[in-house]
C-alpha cells in the first residue's frame, strides 16, 4: 500500500514537473485527484484493507494527496508568473513616442494678469465690483474732481457718446458710485474695459482695461497705501521686487503718486527692458482728494482713504514681455496659444 | 518744458549735482525729469587754438596748412575749410579728441567721431579745426557762426582754453514732464525754486529793479479791456529808440539750450522772459497800432484775420481779439497779426503782458487750428500777477542791452486783483494723513523753502498767487510728503473693520464660462466694443432690425469704430478670418465681453450692458460639438432642467438649416448654429464655421452653486432599445420630449444609439434607435412595471407618426 501510494507520488511529481501550461497542469490535477483520479481509487479500496490499518492508510492517502497539492499549487504559481512575465515583455512600448493631449484652450494674457491682481486683493480683503463702460460724464470726470473745461479732461481724449454719457476713459468712476452707495468701510477693486482716442500702434490702444482699487475707512494713511502696492509689487512681480513712489498729480487725489517697481528682469541694475534706468512704472495712487469724498457723500473729517489704478496690458505686456499691443486684440491662435 | 542745467544754476548758485543726480532727485521732490542730454557728451578735447600761419598744400589745390597755436604748443592742421585766415581763432579738436558729427547739420554720430592723427596728402595732420555742426549744435542755434566752414571765435577768446565751455556747450539738458496743476513749474524760474528747495540751496531769484524814463506811458497808448472775464489783466508798456541787434551771447546760449533760435534783441527778450517767467509776452510796433488804442474784444463770426506766418485764418465770437482803434492786429495769447509784425525799422515798440483766460485759449487754439508756445502757457491759466514781474523783467534786460529807451510807467487794466490763498495748517492731521510724525517747525520749514509763508496767529499757510494749486489741508500735505520724501514715509497695511474679499456671483459665473471653455479646446480672443454700422449688411442683419439701433459715439476714431456693438458676433468673426487667413487650423476661440444695448434714442441714460458669452469655431468639430460645449457650460452652473433648441428662429447670419435658438424654462438664452455661407464668404472663412452666443444676464437667473446629493441607486436597471422608423421631419427633441414625458416616475435615462436614412428605409422616414433605462429607488423593477412604461412611451410615439421597427 505504501508502495503504491509511493508510487503515485512519484508518478504525479514527474507529470507535474513535465507539465509546461496550465491545461496540462490541470489534467495533471484531474488525473491524480479528481473524483475518477488515482489516489481516489486508491480511497475506494480501503474497504480491502484491514479495519485496524484504516486510519493508518488514510492518512498516508491524505498526506500523498496534500503533497500532491502543495506540488501543483507551486507549479502553477512558478508558471503564472512565468506566464506574466513572458506576456508583459512582449507589452514593451516606446515611452519616447508622442503624448496623447487634451486640446485645451488658453485664457487671454490680459485676464490672466486680471485674476493675478484680482488673487491678491481678494486675499487681502477687498470685494471685485463693476461699474458700467458707458458712463454718464458725472461719474468719469465730475465727481472726481475733474469739472467742465478741464485740462485733464483733455488729456484724456474722451470718446462722447453726448454731452452727459462718454466711453469712460478710466475705471476711477466706479470709486464715485462705490463711495455714494455709502457702505463703510470701503475695500474694493474694480476690473474692467476703458476707452480713451488713441489711434492703435503698438503702445497705444482706443480699448484697454485698468483696474481700480478703493479704500476708505478711519485713519486709513499714506503710508497705508504705500505698504499696500509694496505687498501688490511682491506678489505680482516677485519677493526681491522693490517700489519707488514718485510725486505726480491726478485730480482725484491728493497727495498722489506714480509707483515704479525694480525691473524684474535686470533686478534694477539697469537693462534695455527698463531703458537703463532700472525702473518701470506701473500706476498711480494716491490719497482720495477730500472735495470728493465730499461729493460723494462721505464725511472726509471722519474718513480718509486711498485709490490706486493700474494698467492691465501694462502689467501683460510686461510680464509676459509682448511687444506690440495689437496682438492683445487680434487674437491669432498662435498667440494666444501662448499662455 | 526744458531747462539746461546751467540756466538753472544762474538762480541756485549753490548747486553742484550732475545730471543723473539732479534727475533723480528732482523726480523724487515731483519735478519729473522725463530725460537729459548732455551737449558735449561727444565732445573732448577740444580747444580754442590761434591759427598762425597758412600755407598752400603742396599736393592738393583744395587743402590748405595750417600752424595752430593750441596754447603753448604749435600744432599743424591740414583743412579744406574756406573761411580761416591767420589770426583767426577756432575751435581745434586734438589728436584722440571727438567730435559729435559731420559738416553738415543733422549728421550728428552716435557715441561721436575720434580724430586722430593722420596724413592729408601726405602732409601730417594733428587734428581737427571744427564747424558748428562738428560740435553738435546747428548755425541756427549760433546765427554768429558762418554760413559754411569752421567757427570762428571773438578775438578776445582765451586760446588753450577748453572750446566746449566757450560755446556753452559743457551743460546738460533736461526735460520735465510738468503735471497740470503746477502752472508755476512752466518756467526756468519756478523750476529753479523747486531745485533749490530739494537740494536746500538758497534760491536766487531774477532782481527786478524798477526801469523807464521820464516820460509816461499812458501818453503812448490807452487800453481798454472788453471782456473783462476772458482777459483778466492787461499790461502794456512801451520801449522807443530802438536799436535791433543781436542779443548777448548769454542769452543766445540760454535760449538755443531749450531750442529757441536766437533772432534778434527784440524777439530774444521776449522768448527769454517767456521761458524764464513762463509769461509769454508779444511786441507790437507802436506805429502800426491805430489811434494808439489797444481794444481786447471777441472776434465777430467769420471774421478773418491773417497772422504773423501769413496764414489767413477764420474766428468766431468766442475768439478773444487784440484790437487796435479800427481793426484786430493779433489772436489773444496765440498769435499777433502781420499788420503789427515788427520789422526791422521798428521805432517804437509796445510791450504786451497779459493773463487770458485758460480754457478759452484752450478751445480757440482748437478752434482757429492753431497751437503755439503762447497758447500752451495761456491754456494752463496762467498767474496774472505776474504779468506785471514779466514786463518789467523784459524792460530791464532792454535797458541792460541798450536795446531801447524804456518810457516810464506801464498801461495796466486789472479787474480784481488776484490775493493769495490762505489754508489752515494743521501739522497733527497732516501727520495722520501722511502716517507720519514729522515735527511742526520742519513742515513750515519746507513751506519757507518754496516760498510759502506762514501767518503765526491765524495758524494759516499763505500760498502766493502763482501757487494756485494749493487749497486745503490735502495739498500742503504733499507739499510736506514732497519735501520729506515720499521715500522716507513707513509703510505700513490698513487696520480696521475686517472686510470680506470675495468676486461677485456674476464674475464667478463668468469664471467657470471661462473654465468650461477652455477645458473644450477654445481660447479667449478680445475685441473692441465699438466696430462700424456696416457690420450688421455683413452679418445681413434686416434694415428693421432692433440691432441696427446703437449707441454712436460722437467723436469716433472713425466711422469702422463708430458704434458700440449690439451683437458680438462681428468680433468673433472677424477673429476667426483672422487665423483662416493665416492658414491656422482647428481654430477654437470665445469672448466674454458687452454689448450696448440703448433704452431709448437719443440716449437719455445708460444702455444695457449685456455681457455674451461668445464662442466660436472651424476646423475639428460641428454644430453638435458647439452644442456640447453649451450644455457643458449649462450643466457645470447647476442648470439641471433640458433646454429647448428652437430650429425655427431665422437667424439672418446662421446657416437656415442649422440654426437653433436655446430656450431655458422658457426663456431664450442665447443660440448657435453654422455660421450662414454667404455671412462666412464676406468674412473670409472658407471652412464651415460655427457659433454660440449665450446672454449672460439671462443665464444668471438661473446659475447656482447650490449642489444636493441623491443617493447612488442601489437596485437594479433596466434597459429597453426601441428602434423606430421616424418620419423625417419628427425632430430627436419630439421623441425625448415623449420619452421623457411618459417614461413615468421609473424613468432614469435614454440614449440616441442609431440614427440612419438611407437604403432600407422608406422614402422620407428615418430610422432612430433609443436605449431607454428605468429603474426604482426603492425595489427591483418588474418586468410588467418597465413594459407598461414602455407601453405609454410606445403609445405617444405612434401619435407622432412613428412605426416601431419589428
Amino acid at each position: 500500500m505504501k508502495e503504491k501510494l509511493e508510487q503515485i507520488k512519484a508518478e504525479a511529481t514527474a507529470q507535474i514537473q513535465a507539465a509546461d501550461i496550465p491545461e496540462k497542469l490541470n489534467d495533471v490535477r484531474v488525473k491524480f485527484l479528481g473524483k475518477k483520479g488515482e489516489l481516489t481509487a486508491v480511497l475506494k479500496g480501503m474497504k480491502d484493507v484491514a479495519a485496524e490499518d484504516r486510519p493508518k492508510v488514510g492518512q498516508m492517502v491524505n498526506e500523498a494527496r496534500a503533497a500532491i497539492e502543495a506540488m501543483l499549487d507551486e507549479r502553477k504559481i512558478k508558471m503564472e508568473k512565468a506566464i506574466r512575465e513572458q506576456k508583459m515583455k512582449e507589452e514593451v512600448i516606446d515611452v519616447t513616442l508622442p503624448s496623447k493631449k487634451n486640446l485645451m484652450g488658453h485664457r487671454h494674457p490680459n485676464t490672466i494678469a486680471q485674476e493675478e491682481v484680482e488673487r491678491i486683493f481678494v486675499g487681502m480683503g477687498y470685494e471685485v465690483v463693476e461699474g458700467p463702460e458707458v458712463e454718464y460724464d458725472e461719474y468719469n470726470f465730475e465727481k472726481l474732481n475733474i469739472p467742465a473745461d478741464h485740462p485733464a479732461k483733455d488729456e484724456q481724449d474722451t470718446f462722447y457718446v453726448n454731452k452727459e454719457i462718454v466711453l469712460r476713459t478710466q475705471t476711477s468712476p466706479v470709486q464715485a458710485r462705490v463711495m455714494e452707495q455709502g457702505r463703510l468701510p470701503i475695500r474694493i477693486i474694480s476690473p474692467g474695459r476703458v476707452f480713451r482716442s488713441d489711434e492703435v500702434d503698438a503702445t497705444h490702444s482706443p480699448s484697454f482695461h485698468q483696474i481700480e482699487g478703493l479704500v476708505i475707512d478711519k485713519n486709513i494713511s499714506f503710508a497705508d497705501l504705500k505698504g499696500t502696492l509694496e505687498v501688490f509689487a511682491k506678489e505680482l512681480f516677485g519677493p526681491e521686487t522693490k517700489t519707488k513712489f514718485r510725486p505726480h498729480h491726478f485730480p482725484f487725489t491728493e497727495p498722489s503718486a506714480e509707483v515704479d517697481v525694480s525691473c524684474f528682469k535686470c533686478g534694477g541694475k539697469g537693462c534695455r527692458f527698463c531703458k537703463g534706468s532700472g525702473w518701470i512704472e506701473i500706476l498711480g495712487c494716491g490719497m482720495v482728494h477730500p472735495h470728493v469724498l465730499e461729493m460723494c457723500g462721505i464725511d472726509p473729517k471722519e474718513y480718509t482713504g486711498f485709490a490706486f489704478g493700474v494698467g492691465l496690458e501694462r502689467i501683460a505686456l510686461l510680464k509676459y514681455e509682448i511687444d506690440d499691443m495689437r496682438l492683445l486684440y487680434e487674437n491669432d491662435i498662435r498667440f494666444l496659444k501662448q499662455f | 518744458m526744458n531747462t539746461s542745467l546751467s540756466w538753472i544754476k544762474a538762480y541756485v548758485p549753490d548747486l553742484d549735482v550732475t545730471a543723473q543726480e539732479y534727475t533723480d532727485a528732482m523726480t523724487l521732490s515731483g519735478t519729473k525729469v522725463e530725460g537729459y542730454e548732455k551737449m558735449d557728451a561727444d565732445l573732448d578735447k577740444i580747444v580754442i587754438g590761434r591759427i598762425e600761419k597758412i600755407e598752400k598744400h603742396p599736393d592738393a589745390d583744395k587743402l590748405i596748412v595750417c600752424q595752430v597755436d593750441v596754447g603753448g604748443e604749435v600744432i599743424q592742421i591740414v583743412t579744406g575749410a574756406p573761411n580761416v585766415k591767420e589770426g583767426d581763432k577756432v575751435p581745434v579738436v586734438l589728436d584722440g579728441g571727438r567730435v559729435a558729427g559731420g559738416h553738415e547739420p543733422g549728421q550728428k554720430v552716435e557715441g561721436g567721431i575720434r580724430i586722430k592723427k593722420g596724413k592729408l596728402r601726405g602732409v601730417e595732420s594733428c587734428g581737427m579745426m571744427c564747424s558748428i555742426e562738428e560740435l553738435g549744435s546747428t548755425k541756427e542755434m549760433y546765427p554768429e557762426a558762418p554760413e559754411y566752414g569752421i567757427y570762428i571765435f571773438p578775438e578776445d577768446a582765451p586760446v588753450g582754453a577748453s572750446a566746449i565751455e566757450e560755446l556753452g556747450l559743457n551743460d546738460a539738458v533736461f526735460e520735465y514732464e510738468i503735471t497740470s496743476n503746477r502752472v508755476d513749474c512752466f518756467s526756468v524760474v519756478g523750476i529753479a525754486r523747486e531745485a533749490a528747495a530739494t537740494f536746500r540751496k538758497e534760491f536766487h531769484p531774477p532782481v527786478v529793479t524798477p526801469t523807464g524814463n521820464s516820460e509816461d506811458v499812458n501818453d503812448y497808448i490807452r487800453v481798454t479791456v472788453e471782456n473783462t472775464d476772458l482777459c483778466p489783466r492787461y499790461c502794456a508798456r512801451a520801449v522807443k529808440n530802438i536799436k535791433i541787434g543781436p542779443s548777448p551771447k548769454w542769452m543766445q546760449r540760454r535760449l538755443a539750450s531749450v531750442g529757441i533760435r536766437p533772432i534778434n534783441n527784440l524777439v530774444d527778450i521776449t522768448n527769454y522772459v517767456m521761458e524764464e517767467y513762463g509769461q509769454p509776452m508779444h511786441a507790437y510796433d507802436l506805429d502800426t497800432i491805430a489811434d494808439r488804442h489797444i481794444v481786447v474784444k471777441t472776434a465777430r463770426n467769420g471774421e478773418k484775420f491773417t497772422t504773423l506766418d501769413g496764414q489767413e485764418r477764420e474766428m468766431d465770437e468766442n475768439v478773444l481779439m487784440i484790437c487796435d482803434g479800427e481793426k484786430a492786429i493779433g489772436i489773444a495769447g496765440i498769435m499777433g497779426g502781420e499788420n503789427s509784425m515788427i520789422t526791422d525799422d521798428v521805432k517804437t515798440v509796445l510791450f504786451e503782458a497779459a493773463c487770458f483766460d485758460g480754457v478759452n485759449i484752450r478751445k480757440s487754439s482748437k478752434r482757429v487750428g492753431l497751437r503755439t508756445e503762447a497758447s500752451a502757457k495761456f491754456e494752463k491759466g496762467l498767474d496774472p500777477n505776474n504779468a506785471q514781474a514779466a514786463i518789467d523783467r523784459a524792460c530791464q534786460l532792454v535797458e541792460e542791452m541798450g536795446a531801447g529807451e524804456v518810457v516810464g510807467g506801464m498801461a495796466d487794466v486789472y479787474g480784481k486783483k488776484k490775493e493769495p490763498v490762505r489754508v489752515a495748517f494743521d501739522a497733527e492731521k497732516i501727520n495722520a494723513l501722511l502716517g507720519t510724525d514729522i515735527s511742526e517747525e520742519e513742515m513750515l520749514g519746507y513751506f519757507r523753502m518754496i516760498g510759502l509763508e506762514y501767518d503765526e496767529a491765524t495758524k494759516e499757510v499763505i500760498a502766493p498767487t502763482f501757487r494756485q494749486d494749493l487749497l486745503c489741508l490735502a495739498d500742503l500735505a504733499e507739499e510736506v510728503a514732497r519735501f520729506y520724501g515720499y521715500d522716507n514715509i513707513p509703510t505700513t497695511l490698513p487696520n480696521g473693520e475686517a472686510t470680506t474679499g470675495k468676486l461677485s456671483f456674476k464674475l464667478r459665473i463668468e469664471q467657470v464660462a471661462r473654465d468650461i471653455a477652455e477645458f473644450c479646446g477654445f481660447s479667449q480672443g478680445m475685441t473692441y466694443s465699438f466696430e462700424s454700422p456696416k457690420v450688421f449688411d455683413r452679418l445681413l442683419i434686416p434694415e428693421d432690425s432692433p440691432l441696427r439701433r446703437t449707441v454712436q459715439i460722437m467723436n469716433p476714431l472713425g466711422e469702422d469704430y463708430s458704434i458700440m456693438r449690439t451683437t458680438s458676433l462681428n468680433g468673433m468673426l472677424t477673429s476667426l478670418a483672422t487665423n483662416y487667413n493665416r492658414r491656422n487650423k482647428d481654430v477654437r476661440l470665445y469672448e466674454l465681453g458687452n454689448i450696448y444695448l440703448p433704452k431709448s434714442l437719443p440716449l437719455t441714460e445708460l444702455p444695457d450692458e449685456r455681457m455674451q458669452f461668445t464662442l466660436g469655431m472651424y476646423g475639428a468639430g460641428d454644430f453638435f460639438t458647439m452644442k456640447g460645449v453649451v450644455e457643458e457650460f449649462f450643466e457645470k452652473i447647476g442648470m439641471k432642467e433640458k433646454e429647448v433648441y428652437d430650429p425655427n428662429s431665422g437667424r439672418p447670419y446662421l446657416h437656415p438649416g442649422r440654426q437653433a435658438d436655446i430656450i431655458y424654462k422658457g426663456d431664450r438664452i442665447g443660440f448657435l448654429g453654422e455660421v450662414h455661407p454667404e455671412v462666412a464668404d464676406t468674412y473670409g472663412i472658407g471652412e464651415r464655421a460655427y457659433i454660440a452666443v449665450i446672454d449672460m444676464p439671462e443665464i444668471l437667473k438661473y446659475a447656482t452653486f447650490d449642489r444636493k446629493y441623491t443617493g447612488i441607486a442601489k437596485y437594479p436597471a433596466v434597459t429597453r432599445d426601441i428602434s423606430m422608423v421616424v418620419p423625417r421631419e419628427i425632430l430627436a427633441g419630439q421623441i425625448e420630449d415623449v420619452i421623457e414625458k411618459k417614461g413615468g416616475a421609473y424613468l432614469e435615462s435614454y440614449r440616441l444609439f442609431d440614427l440612419y436614412e438611407g437604403a432600407q428605409i422608406k422614402e422620407g422616414f428615418k430610422s432612430v434607435a433609443y436605449s431607454i433605462v428605468f429603474r426604482a429607488k426603492d425595489k427591483t423593477l418588474s418586468d410588467a412595471e418597465v413594459t407598461e412604461a414602455m407601453n405609454r412611451i410606445l403609445k405617444g410615439l405612434e401619435a407622432l407618426g412613428i412605426e416601431l421597427r419589428k
